[in-house]
Order: C-alpha cells, then sequence, then structure tokens
C-alpha cells in the first residue's frame, strides 16, 4: 500500500485483475466500460429521483397528495412513467422527414450524457479528468440546439418549428453570459479541470466555497443553466399555451422519452456543475482534515479516506438536489416570461452583468492573489 | 503504444476522414439545402475528432462550439426562418455553371495535392503539448500574434455592427421613391381592430 492511500478505484480494480494473471492492457479494457456504465445508471436514477420529487413538490405546491399507489409514497411512479413510453406506439407523422425526425432527439441526448464525463464526485471518482474540463461541458451543450432544430423542422408542423426556432434563439443568447461567468471561475482557480476548480475551494470547509467570492456569478450562471434546461419560467420551447408542445409535439413512445430523459439529466447535471463551480464540489461544510486531527485519525488511512469519499459523493449528491429542488420550486411558483422578456433579459442584463463580474474578478485577482487564486 | 491503441486511432482516423470526405461531398452535391446544413454540421463534427486525435483537445472543443455551435446553428437559424420547402428552380445556363465550378474545384485538389506531396513533411512532427496547450495558446495570443487576434476582434465588431445597420430599418427612414419619411414602427403601432367595423352598419 502507497504511503498517502486515496480513494483510487481504477488502480484498485485494475491492480486485482492483473493479479489474476491478465495483462495491463487487457485490465485497461475491462477497466474502460466500467465507469461509462455506471455514470450513465447514475445519470438515469438520478432522473428517476428527480421525476418522482417533481410529482412529490409540485403536488405539494397545489395541494395534491400525488402519486401514492406504486410503491411507498409513489416512488416506483417514475418507472412506471418510463415503462408506458417505452412500451407506447412510435409514430412517424406521415409527411415528416423520418431520418431527422430520428435522428433529432439522439443529437438531443448524447450531449448531454457525453458532457457527465467531467463531474467529479471526489478526487478520483470521474470518469476522466480532462484538462479542458468545463470547457468541454460549454462546447457539448452547444450541439444540442442543432438537435431542437432538426426535430423541430423535421416533425413538418409550425409549433414544432416554432419552438426549435424559440429552442435555438434561447440556447444561444444565454450560453455567453453562462460561459463569462464560468470564466471568471476559471480564472481565479487557474484552470479548466473541474477537479482543479473543486480543489481551489477547499482549505476552510464552507469558508472557501467560490459563492461567496462569486455571489453574481452563481446567480448568472443559475439562471443561465436553468434557460440552458429549459425549465420554467424559461420554457418558452415547449409553452404549453402557445406552442401545444414545442418541438415536442409529433413526438410519441420511446423518442418522446429521450427529449424527456435528456431535459431531466440535464438538470441534475447543471445543478451538479453548480455544485462543483460554486458549492465546494464534494468538500464537507468543515474541512475534512481538521475533522480528521479532531478525532486523532490520520487522514491518510485507508479507512478515514473511505469514510471521506462516501462524505464527498453524499456531499456531491445532497448539494445537486438542493438546487433541483429549488429549480422544481420555481417552476411551480413563478410565470413563464414572453420571448421577448427572455431575449432582453438574457442580452441586455443578464450579458453586461457578467461581464462586470468578470472584470471585477480580474480585478481583485490582481488587488488581492491571495484571496483570490493569485 | 500498445498495436491495439494503433489500431483504434487508425480506425478512428478512417472513419472521421471518411465522414469529413462524404459529409462535404453531400454538403455540396445534395439539391435539399436543410441537409446540406446539417451535413455540414457533421463535418465540423468529424473536423473537431481529427483535432482529438492529434492530442489538441482544446483545439477541438473550441471547433465544437465555435462551428458547430455558433455558425452552423446560424446557418440553420437562417435557413428555418425563410423556410421553403419546394425544390429550387434550375438557373439559366446550370449545365455550364457545373462544368466551370467542377474544372475550378478539380484545379483547387490538384493544387493541394501538389503541394501536399511536394512538401518535405517533417514526420513525426512535433510531441503534442497534452494539457499545457492552452496555457502556450494565451501566450501567443498575448505576444507575437496579439496584433492578428485584436484585428479579428475589429473585424467581428465592424461585421456586428453592420449587421445591427441593417437589421434596424429606421436607419432607412425615409420612402426611396417619394422621399417622406416611411412609417417602419409596425409592431409599436396601435392596430385598429377589425370586429368594431364590421358591427358598425
Amino acid at each position: 500500500m502507497p504511503p498517502s492511500f486515496t480513494v483510487d478505484l481504477e488502480a484498485g480494480f485494475r491492480g486485482l485483475i492483473e493479479a489474476a494473471g491478465l495483462s495491463p492492457a487487457a485490465s485497461r479494457l475491462i477497466w474502460l466500460p466500467l465507469p461509462m456504465l455506471l455514470v450513465l445508471v447514475a445519470a438515469v436514477v438520478g432522473v428517476l429521483v428527480t421525476v418522482w420529487l417533481e410529482r412529490k413538490i409540485s403536488a405539494a405546491a397545489q395541494q395534491r397528495i400525488g402519486p401514492e399507489y406504486a410503491g411507498a409514497l409513489g416512488i416506483l411512479q417514475p418507472m412506471a412513467d418510463g415503462l408506458k413510453l417505452l412500451v407506447k406506439e412510435d409514430v412517424i407523422p406521415a409527411r415528416a422527414d423520418g431520418l431527422l425526425f430520428t435522428l433529432g432527439p439522439v443529437l438531443v441526448v448524447v450531449p448531454v450524457i457525453l458532457s457527465w464525463l467531467i463531474v467529479p464526485f471526489g478526487q478520483h471518482l470521474l470518469i476522466s479528468n480532462v484538462g479542458i474540463g468545463i470547457f468541454l461541458w460549454i462546447a457539448l451543450s452547444s450541439v444540442q440546439p442543432i438537435g431542437l432544430l432538426m426535430s423541430g423542422y423535421a416533425s413538418n408542423n409550425k409549433y414544432s418549428l416554432l419552438g426549435g426556432l424559440r429552442a435555438a434563439a434561447q440556447s444561444i443568447s444565454y450560453e455567453i453570459p453562462l460561459a463569462l461567468a464560468v470564466l471568471a471561475v476559471v480564472m481565479m482557480s487557474n484552470s479548466l479541470s473541474t477537479v482543479d476548480i473543486v480543489d481551489q475551494q477547499s482549505g476552510a470547509g464552507i469558508l472557501s466555497w467560490n459563492i461567496w467570492r462569486q455571489p453574481v456569478g452563481f446567480l448568472v450562471f443559475w439562471i443561465c443553466a436553468l434557460a440552458e434546461c429549459e425549465r420554467l419560467p424559461f420554457d418558452l420551447p415547449e409553452a404549453e399555451e402557445e406552442l401545444v408542445a414545442g418541438y415536442q409535439t409529433e413526438y410519441a413512445g420511446m423518442k418522446f422519452a429521450l427529449f424527456y430523459l435528456g431535459s431531466y439529466i440535464n438538470l441534475v447535471l447543471s445543478a451538479l456543475l453548480v455544485t462543483v463551480l460554486y458549492l465546494g464540489g464534494w468538500g464537507f461544510p468543515l474541512p475534512v482534515e481538521w475533522l480528521a486531527s479532531l478525532l486523532g485519525q490520520n487522514i491518510d488511512a485507508p479507512l478515514v479516506q473511505v469514510v471521506s469519499a462516501t462524505l464527498g459523493i453524499v456531499m456531491t449528491v445532497l448539494k445537486a438536489y438542493l438546487l433541483v429542488f429549488t429549480a422544481i420550486l420555481l417552476r411551480w411558483t413563478v410565470p413563464r416570461v414572453r420571448i421577448d422578456q427572455l431575449l432582453d433579459f438574457g442580452w441586455k442584463f443578464l450579458l453586461p452583468i457578467a461581464l462586470v463580474n468578470l472584470l471585477a474578478t480580474a480585478a481583485l485577482k490582481l488587488a488581492f492573489p491571495a484571496v483570490f487564486g493569485g | 503504444m500498445p498495436p491495439l491503441a494503433d489500431l483504434t486511432e487508425l480506425i478512428v482516423f478512417v472513419l472521421l476522414a471518411a465522414g469529413v470526405v462524404v459529409g462535404s461531398l453531400g454538403v455540396v452535391l445534395l439539391p435539399n439545402v436543410v441537409y446540406s446544413a446539417f451535413l455540414l454540421g457533421g463535418v465540423f463534427l468529424s473536423v473537431a475528432g481529427l483535432y482529438l486525435l492529434l492530442n489538441a483537445s482544446f483545439i477541438a472543443a473550441a471547433q465544437v462550439l465555435i462551428y458547430v455551435g455558433a455558425v452552423n446553428v446560424l446557418i440553420l437559424f437562417a435557413i428555418m426562418l425563410v423556410n421553403k420547402r419546394e425544390p429550387m428552380a434550375d438557373a439559366p445556363g446550370l449545365g455550364l455553371r457545373r462544368l466551370l465550378s467542377s474544372g475550378v474545384c478539380a484545379g483547387l485538389l490538384w493544387l493541394l495535392l501538389r503541394v501536399a506531396y511536394t512538401t518535405p513533411w517533417a514526420t513525426p512532427g512535433p510531441t503534442p503539448l497534452g494539457e499545457d496547450a492552452v496555457v502556450r495558446l494565451g501566450e501567443h495570443f498575448f505576444t507575437d500574434y496579439l496584433l492578428p487576434f485584436e484585428l479579428a476582434s475589429v473585424l467581428l465588431l465592424m461585421a456586428m455592427i453592420g449587421a445591427i445597420v441593417l437589421a434596424r430599418r429606421d436607419v432607412f427612414a425615409s420612402d426611396i421613391g417619394t422621399g417622406e419619411a416611411a412609417d417602419q414602427g409596425l409592431i409599436e403601432k396601435a392596430r385598429s381592430p377589425l370586429l368594431i367595423e364590421k358591427t358598425r352598419p
């Protein structure tokens, strides 16, 4: 065992396989799909939980009970929803463009799932610590509007086309303040990697989280993330009263389920990224090192490491679901904005604010390099 | 490098290269302009994949962000705003035009092939920087490539102002024929309800 033990599942797993007599290349080949599968399962389970929360919280907001017969407290209701969508007939409208109609939902979901690549749950608990980390997410999320435009166009339906156009306009408008908010955080941590961004926020527990140094950036990022996920108050592309269901109007069965899944995966992903960027990622509100020394434990001891890694995963998920809860509560309490208000808000308010925030961060970084990451 | 990685790299390269070539042929040759635009997005993505193969991950992500996420989305946006589904009518002298353009393209291809075969390429190239590439790019942007970088931003600013001038029609608020001021404020103008006049008689 190395002197400073850290939870590194890859090294452990591959060591186990190589001890059984396989070559390093083979062990790598066996290891590679495992984290991807794990994250895919985590994403889908995250969506099921979010759908259940959405149903329960919306019911509470409207003084109903919500699902209660499928499992305890209706916890199996999302599964029933999924199963229903799975066995529904897959309808392609007669005058629609079959190829683009099928490809559209796929192009919406794939970038979102790929972005889970960079979400860290612990120092080594992520699929790949790519150096361009958060930039990869911004790039991938800009592919999504193409899928929306594609499905809007291929449906051969005016509502769908309008919804697709709205989705693309909204997505490219809010991408810019989003990227500027991320840039301010990146400037403070001197790295695009999500692991480095979290590491820079560790040290003094809750006091060193980015939310205290970037309050404006946090708000801008969260608003833009909600707009990117097309959540109310920004769900213009699928505004029921105006556009039936926007680009989803003609979709049924599994293709509709892909849109549904994609939007909820995106919501959970956005919450996780807010956690990573502003709420200290896997960090506990009190520094784990300090807690360990208080309890008289060596921080490098294997058991302490396992406990702190578990604590990290729990903290990440807890913070993310707190944000998901606020998003759901917002959805069921605030009215929808108009399309001109939405674009005005994005271009004339959020963009200047994000720019000023970036400049202020740069100035503060030059003035107080110790606090704002020199 | 183990042979498995080499083989994977080769297969991925062949797939991406085929994607670029077939995709761009489709962009040029397909009669439906919407398909062309979507295929263009595919070509940009394949080029990003090629950058990724060359260990230039930042360039690859920038390619996806700028070309797929901005340029291609804007092209699609423009096409769909003027959503005309009927096929375009043949322009006069189409055969001659096609002949001329294919001649120009073939000449360009020949030129590029000639350059590719006569240049003494330094293979293997310099070792990839990997994650340090971002820092090096930033250094170059603010030292020896500062002037082109700033000029490009000025060019983009000019293009943006031009687009705003064209889009804001109140700049040309006088009628070209008569010279009197034209009412362009269609959106702000109060509309008289249609039903009142019908119920009056």
